[in-house]
Formats: C-alpha cells, sequence, structure tokens
C-alpha cells in the first residue's frame, strides 16, 4: 500500500497539499509517482501566475505519457521548485519531501474543506 | 479484449496490463526503464502471443507471395526467413513482417497484432485473383499459436538448455545458439514441434520461439526459470517500444500505413524491383527512382525538454519558417537518456545535423536530425 502521511491533504486527482498559514505546498503522492513510476521530465507553471482549483498547471512526463498536474487551490504560484526539473527522478524518490512542485499564496482558504483527508485519499487508492 | 495464455502469468507477475491491437497485455511488470536496460544489459522475456501468424503451402506459395510481398522470398533457403512488407496498390503499407521458409514449400508469416484481419482479409482476396490459387494454401494460425521473445547479450548462454538440439527441421543445427541472425529450425518438445528463430525486434542478440498456444505457459515458465540467474527479466510493450525506437525500427500504425509506402519510410533496401512484379511495385519503382514528398527521419533533442510524442508537430528553424511534418514515435530514450523521435518532412529537410524545432504543448523545443540507429549493440 503506498504511503499516505496523515499531515497532509489529498485530491482526487492525486495531488498533495501541505498547508502552513496561507501557502500550500504541493505535489504528487506516493500512489501517483509509483503507478508513473520513471519519471523524465517536469514542468513547472511560472511564478506570478493566477491560477484556479482545478485548473491544469504542470506536466509529469514519464517513459511513456505525459499526465496533467492540477491545483487542488486557488491563488497565485509563490514559487517552483527547480530541483525536480533538473532531477526528475526525486519525484519517484521523495514524493513528498524534496520532490514538491509548487507553493500556492492562498486567495481563498475555505477551499480546503473541499479537500480529501488522508482516510479519504486512502479510499480512494484501495478501491483503485 | 483478447488475451493470450500468458495472461494468468502476467497478473501473476504483476503486470501492469493495458489495451494493445484489441489484446489485454502487459506495459510493464517493474518499469520500463528497469526492462528496457536489462534487454541491453542481460536478458528480457517478451509474451508476443498476441502477433499472428500465418501459414502458406504448396507448389505455388513462394510464387503467391512474391507477388504479395514486396522483398525477395525466392532467395531463402528452407530455414531461413527475411524482413519484408506487404503493400497495395498505391504502394501503402498493408503490414509489415517476418517471412520464414520452414520447408521447400511451407512459409509461415508472422504479423503485427493490430492487423492480423487487415493481412488475412488481403491475402484471401489476393489470393482469390491468383492463376495457380488451387496450388496455395492459406491458412490463419494466429489462434492456435503462441510466441514469446527473448532479447539480449546473454541469451545464447542459456538457451541451449531450454531447447535442445539437435534441430529436427529448417535450418539443420546442433544447438539454437548455432542459428545464425534470420535462421529458424525446429525443435521437439514433448512430441510437438516449436520453431526457434534468431531474430528480434529489440537491436540486441535473441530469439524467437513460436509453439502451439497450449504450450507457451511452460515455456515461459522454463525461460523464466533457466534465464534469471543471467540477469533475464520480464519486459512488457513499453520497453518493447523504447528499445525498437532506440533502433529506428518502424512500428505500424505509426511509421507505416496504409498511405506511406516502405520508400517513404527509408525502407527502399526491403524492396525488391527487379524480382518481378508485385502488387505496388509501379508506385514504388517510380519512388525509387523520382523521390518522395516526404521522408522518415530520426532526430534527437538537443535541449531540456519533454520528449517528443506522436503526432507532436515538426517545424524548421530557418527565417520562412514552416511546419514540415509530424513525429510519429518518440520517448526519452532510456540508454541514451534524451529525447528521440522519428517523423516525416519533406525531402530537401532530411539531412544529420539539419535543426528541427518539435511544438511540445504550444512551446518550441530545439532537436537535431541525426543518422539512423540511435544506438547499435557492441559486435
Amino acid at each position: 500500500m503506498a504511503n499516505v502521511p496523515l499531515d497532509l491533504k489529498y485530491t482526487k486527482s492525486h495531488e498533495w497539499v501541505r498547508v502552513n498559514g496561507d501557502v500550500a505546498t504541493v505535489g504528487i503522492t506516493d500512489h501517483a509517482q509509483h503507478e508513473l513510476t520513471d519519471v523524465v521530465f517536469v514542468e513547472l507553471p511560472d511564478v506570478g501566475r493566477r491560477i484556479k482549483a482545478g485548473e491544469a498547471c504542470a506536466v509529469v512526463e514519464s517513459v511513456k505519457t505525459a499526465s496533467d498536474i492540477y491545483s487542488p487551490l486557488s491563488g497565485e504560484i509563490a514559487e517552483v521548485n527547480q530541483a525536480v526539473v533538473d532531477d526528475p527522478a526525486l519525484v519517484n524518490s521523495e514524493p513528498y519531501e524534496d520532490g514538491w512542485f509548487f507553493r500556492i499564496k492562498l486567495s481563498n482558504l475555505a477551499e480546503l474543506s473541499a479537500l480529501l483527508g488522508p482516510e479519504q485519499y486512502k479510499m480512494q487508492i484501495s478501491g483503485a | 479484449m483478447k488475451r493470450t495464455p500468458l495472461y494468468a502469468t502476467h497478473q501473476q507477475l504483476g503486470g501492469k496490463l493495458i489495451e494493445f491491437g484489441g489484446w489485454e497485455m502487459p506495459v510493464q511488470y517493474t518499469s520500463i526503464t528497469d526492462e528496457h536496460l536489462a534487454v541491453r544489459k542481460a536478458a528480457g522475456l517478451f509474451d508476443i502471443s498476441h502477433m499472428g501468424e500465418a501459414l502458406i503451402r504448396g507448389p505455388g506459395a513462394e510464387a503467391f507471395l512474391n507477388h504479395t510481398l514486396t522483398n525477395d522470398l525466392s532467395k531463402l533457403a528452407a530455414g531461413q526467413g527475411q524482413y519484408t512488407l506487404m503493400c497495395n496498390e498505391r504502394g501503402g503499407v498493408v503490414d509489415d513482417l517476418y517471412a520464414y521458409r520452414l520447408a521447400a514449400q511451407e512459409y509461415l508469416l508472422i504479423i503485427n497484432a493490430s492487423r492480423i484481419q487487415a493481412d488475412l482479409g488481403w491475402l484471401t482476396q489476393q489470393l482469390a485473383a491468383f492463376d495457380q490459387r488451387n496450388e496455395v494454401k492459406l491458412d490463419n494460425a494466429s489462434d492456435a499459436t503462441g510466441a514469446i521473445a527473448v532479447q539480449g547479450p546473454r541469451v545464447a548462454e542459456f538457451i541451449n538448455s531450454c531447447f535442445p538440439g539437435p534441430s529436427a527441421g529448417g535450418t539443420t543445427v546442433a544447438r539454437a545458439s548455432d542459428l545464425k541472425k534470420n535462421q529458424i529450425a525446429a525443435f521437439r518438445r514433448a512430441d510437438a514441434t516449436i520453431w526457434v528463430s534468431r531474430t528480434g525486434y529489440t537491436g540486441e542478440d535473441g530469439f524467437e520461439v513460436i509453439a502451439p498456444a497450449p504450450m507457451i505457459e511452460a515455456i515461459w515458465s522454463q525461460v523464466l526459470a533457466t534465464g534469471k540467474p543471467y540477469g533475464l527479466k520480464p519486459a512488457g510493450l513499453g520497453a518493447r517500444d523504447t528499445l525498437r525506437t532506440e533502433v529506428c525500427y518502424p512500428l505500424y500504425g505509426h511509421e507505416l500505413d496504409e498511405n506511406t509506402t516502405p520508400i517513404e519510410a527509408g525502407l527502399g533496401f526491403f524492396v525488391a524491383l527487379d524480382k518481378g512484379d508485385f502488387v505496388g511495385r509501379t508506385v514504388l519503382a517510380a519512388q525509387k527512382a523520382g523521390g518522395t514528398n516526404r521522408k522518415l527521419v530520426a532526430f534527437k533533442m538537443t535541449g531540456k525538454s519533454a520528449p517528443p510524442r506522436p503526432g507532436y508537430p515538426i517545424w524548421g528553424t530557418g527565417p520562412a519558417t514552416s511546419k514540415l511534418g509530424q513525429v510519429v514515435s518518440g520517448t526519452q530514450s532510456p540508454t541514451l537518456g534524451i529525447g528521440i523521435g522519428l517523423g516525416y518532412v519533406p525531402p530537401e529537410f532530411t539531412k544529420p545535423n539539419t535543426t528541427l524545432d518539435i511544438e511540445i504543448r504550444g512551446r518550441r523545443a530545439p532537436a537535431v536530425i541525426v543518422p539512423k540507429p540511435f544506438y547499435r549493440k557492441a559486435d
């Protein structure tokens, strides 16, 4: 069973969110990286870009396919992780730590309640 | 979706099953990169039972096949095979395939899984109009037959213990590893006859084994167990695709289709214009002499970028840049660590070192044409 940390929130499309005040860090889950296997390329949004919850804003490519990454929340891209651009394998080896994708300055904290908790996400991926 | 005799085996091995040409097949077991590198460095085991088999027999078999296929079949001795293509009257490719002469008047065609219906339909149609049709027997053996491919530099070290010699038909050999490239031989196994050829789709040394469907599961298990100490790993369709792309082998539906000729695809070597008439000859002769509007090129990405994928537009890089064509195959090369691809462009843009731009999600990334293949195995 994939690793699902208890201190994070999740989306149906397999992104995880770590909230710190009004800034959220986003990446893809252990389940997602395991399905993709070897990540060869990551395309990140521009810093300063305004995004809405559910909007495709990044791309992760494995050997076989390109997959869209959807922003879990609305706001402005505050920071992106150059490390995964330089070393895409980090997404596979450290999906929750150094393999993070981008940080959002949140515009609507109420959206947090729409995210999945770890138990809900676990149920989703075990049913998959 | 159809399933091969190895479906349960794929599940047991943890294969990730996907749809391919109407079949439920494993795209990978562990990871595409892992399986790809196993083939390049040691050995990989592929289920190719989804592919089709057609048997053509009789005194008219050679003439019929030489009329229907582009390569010269009369060059084949018993126990030899050749890569060849089957074209329509416009020179468009119905399928690319391997043709083996098993015996004097007995031929085996190995055809693409996605083209079994199309090929048998085409062959039946061609046969109905063939003068010597009463001297030709055509059979579709696809459902009764299974096959596996064992590919990699170490395969020759363990293949003999799986299929002990001497041969019982085809090329006469004491041991399977005595087979030369493109040769095929029969071996006895539990009162049945199986065929082993020294062929493959990966650019490495290797063998393909064709056997009655009920025998395939046991053959797979024995080969896997025997090869494991040599580094043999099960490998799926994902690795099959990255391996063939690295050596620029075409995949039907990508480099080849009914509207693309072998000349456009750079396969003129397998079109024997001087063997006599065959379906498509007129168009192919004109193209060999006068050229084509487009040609297949190999290119690699030169900057840090996402890999090229089928369908991505190819642009020129000169001052008057225009869209030149599109990518038909592309991937991140596990061996080379860069994006590689094949695509069609006008003939004036095909010289190696010509720069191109590949459009990836609306942005253009630089690439350069290189000679084929991207990878060649050490000899």
